[in-house]
């Protein structure tokens, strides 16, 4: 067996310790969590952190007078200014918190989408995205007369944007949606490139970085996107709580998405005038605590380094796709190791996806097995489903032996 | 945070009896503001000399004590002076002329006069908009 390479970027061992359910057995093995793509793991500092407003700081944000209500909206705005910082935003007014990236993708596709697509214009996205970044661009299509059009996936699993030059003859393009780093094949997508290529032609980009964000640098200015959605889940965070970053003179021309409370400047029985950015697009009580919690998720990661945290994931991605690319009858999906970020897809030709995670189990070890929400993508590489293992700051290169480790159990019991 | 002296016998003597209450007929310049925190809403009039100075103030409006209490203040501050002094006023002249320390939610109470009266002074001669002024998003129906 080959022996395991030293994190050379990383003192992981500390940093597990940070995280209480890998302290977990299941099955009578150390929990290998294999899943951070679906959603992370949370460390105890998160948690200190959102336990900490709950026990001396709760109360509704930006209404109240009273001392703890002051602290509450505090807390929740510093929170907004942590995410300005970590995209690089130009400002902390272009900075939404949304439940999710899927909320911040709806929130544009319905409020940008809605005012600004029409008959004749052509909206861009691609065959590899999550569902997410896809049926939200349907429905506008189907809701403004739209065209819809995806940029197809090369054998490799890298977009083929050589087929934009036939998409743009189509009509004019309004709009491109694209993932960032793709979910299911883990390829980094060139976005500052297809920006570039969008903007020539008056068009804004709107990227889905729900799996980007957690793992690297973000420097939306530097991506040149106009919109960039991520999820608090994804980060070591709380769910309930993402970001929506769009550009501020686009964010205010748009119409509200939701309604309610907040978002409002005035109202009356005949009309309604709007509170100003970011607040426009946040009606109702937000996720306080969660919103707090992807505050403290972001110092967290910053305080670790997402340069040292993607080298980290690069040097496990390598030797997940070195491992894993021995094992007999098993086929990765996507791109090189070095193209990708740390989400490995994979079929094996002894088992089913789901078979293979529910085996694995037994040592303890969490894989992912289904569509992963891109049942086109799965169309596109004539596979039913795929087992998927991804990785984060956590993941240790004994979790993927153990991987290998079960795949030979599935290999024994099929064959 | 807050003392005894948030109150302090001043802001509630403008509270109690504010200065430069009511409407001018005729005015150079009006505007009116809502906070929606509070719910705290401000109208005023003003009227201008030829050469651009504050002749005098008028408002009306509703709210709390600070909201109002500022707006006295500031009527008072600003009659005689030229408008492009006026809007080139800041946070921190508010909250000098009030005299105490305010969170940033009864800051916007504490604001809402100075932002009426340089949209006032906006639409008459030209000077600069509040600080983070947007203009109203407004949705109307019938």
């Amino acid at each position: 067996m080959k022996v395991a390479p030293a994190s050379q970027t990383l003192d992981v061992i500390k940093l597990r310790a940070d995280f209480p359910i890998l302290a977990r057995e299941i099955n009578g093995y150390p929990l290998a969590y294999l899943d951070s793509a679906a959603s992370a793991q949370t460390p105890r500092q998160v948690l200190d952190a959102m336990n900490h407003v709950y026990e001396h700081h709760y109360a509704n944000v930006h209404r109240g007078v009273y001392t703890i209500a002051a602290e509450a909206t505090d807390a929740y705005e510093a929170a907004r200014d942590t995410v300005a910082r970590f995209v690089n935003a130009a400002s902390r007014r272009e900075c939404i918190f949304v439940r999710n990236a899927t909320e911040g993708l709806n929130l544009v596709a319905y409020s940008y989408g809605s005012a600004n697509c029409g008959p004749g214009d052509v909206i861009v996205c691609s065959e590899m995205e999550h569902h997410s970044n896809m049926v939200p661009w349907q429905l506008l299509a189907s809701r403004t007369g739209a065209s819809l059009r995806y940029i197809g996936v090369t054998d490799d699993g890298r977009l083929d944007l050589d087929q934009l030059a036939a998409i743009e003859r189509e009509g004019r393009v309004r709009l491109v949606a694209i993932v960032h780093q793709s979910n299911t094949l883990g390829t980094l997508n060139p976005v500052r490139e297809i920006c570039d290529w969008a903007h020539a032609r008056d068009a804004v980009v709107v990227v889905d970085g729900a799996q980007s964000a957690p793992h690297r640098p973000v420097d939306v200015q530097a991506l040149g996107c106009d919109f960039f959605a991520f999820s608090g889940h994804k980060l070591p965070g709380p769910s309930g709580a993402g970001a929506l970053w769009g550009r501020e003179e686009l964010l205010k021309d748009m119409p509200p998405f939701m309604s309610g409370g907040e978002m409002i400047q005035s109202v009356e029985l005949e009309k309604t005038s709007f509170n100003a950015l970011p607040w426009k697009f946040e009606a109702g009580t937000p996720a306080i605590v969660e919103c707090v919690g992807l505050g403290a998720s972001i110092d967290y990661l910053e305080a670790i380094g997402m340069e040292a945290i993607a080298a980290h994931e690069a040097e496990i991605t390598a030797y997940a796709c070195e491992r894993l690319a021995a094992v007999e009858g098993l086929s990765i999906l996507g791109p090189p190791a070095a193209d990708r970020g740390g989400v490995v897809s994979f079929t094996f030709a002894a088992a089913h996806p789901h078979d293979v995670a529910q085996i694995v189990d037994r040592r303890g070890v969490c894989v992912r097995a289904g569509h992963h929400c891109t049942q086109p993508l799965m169309k596109r590489f004539g596979v039913p489903a795929t087992t998927r293992a991804s990785f984060y700051l956590y993941t240790v290169p004994e979790e993927i032996d153990r991987l290998c480790d079960g795949l030979e159990d599935v290999r024994e019991l099929f064959a | 945070m807050m003392d005894e002296n948030f109150y302090r016998e001043q802001i509630l003597d403008h509270y109690k009896s504010p200065r430069n209450r009511g409407e001018l007929d005729p005015h150079d310049a009006t505007a009116e503001g809502q906070n929606p925190l509070c719910g705290d809403e401000i109208t005023v009039d003003l009227r201008l000399t030829d050469d651009e100075r504050i002749e005098a103030v008028r408002f009306r409006g509703q709210g709390c004590a600070i909201s109002q209490a500022a707006m006295s203040m500031l009527s008072e501050e600003i009659e005689g002076k030229p408008a492009v002094e006026v809007a080139a006023l800041g946070r921190e002249d508010v909250v000098e002329l009030l005299g105490i320390q305010l969170s940033p939610v009864r800051l916007k109470c504490a604001l809402l006069g100075l932002g009426v009266v340089k949209v006032a002074l906006n639409s008459s001669v030209g000077t600069p908009l509040p600080e983070g002024f947007e203009g109203l998003d407004e949705v109307t129906w019938t």
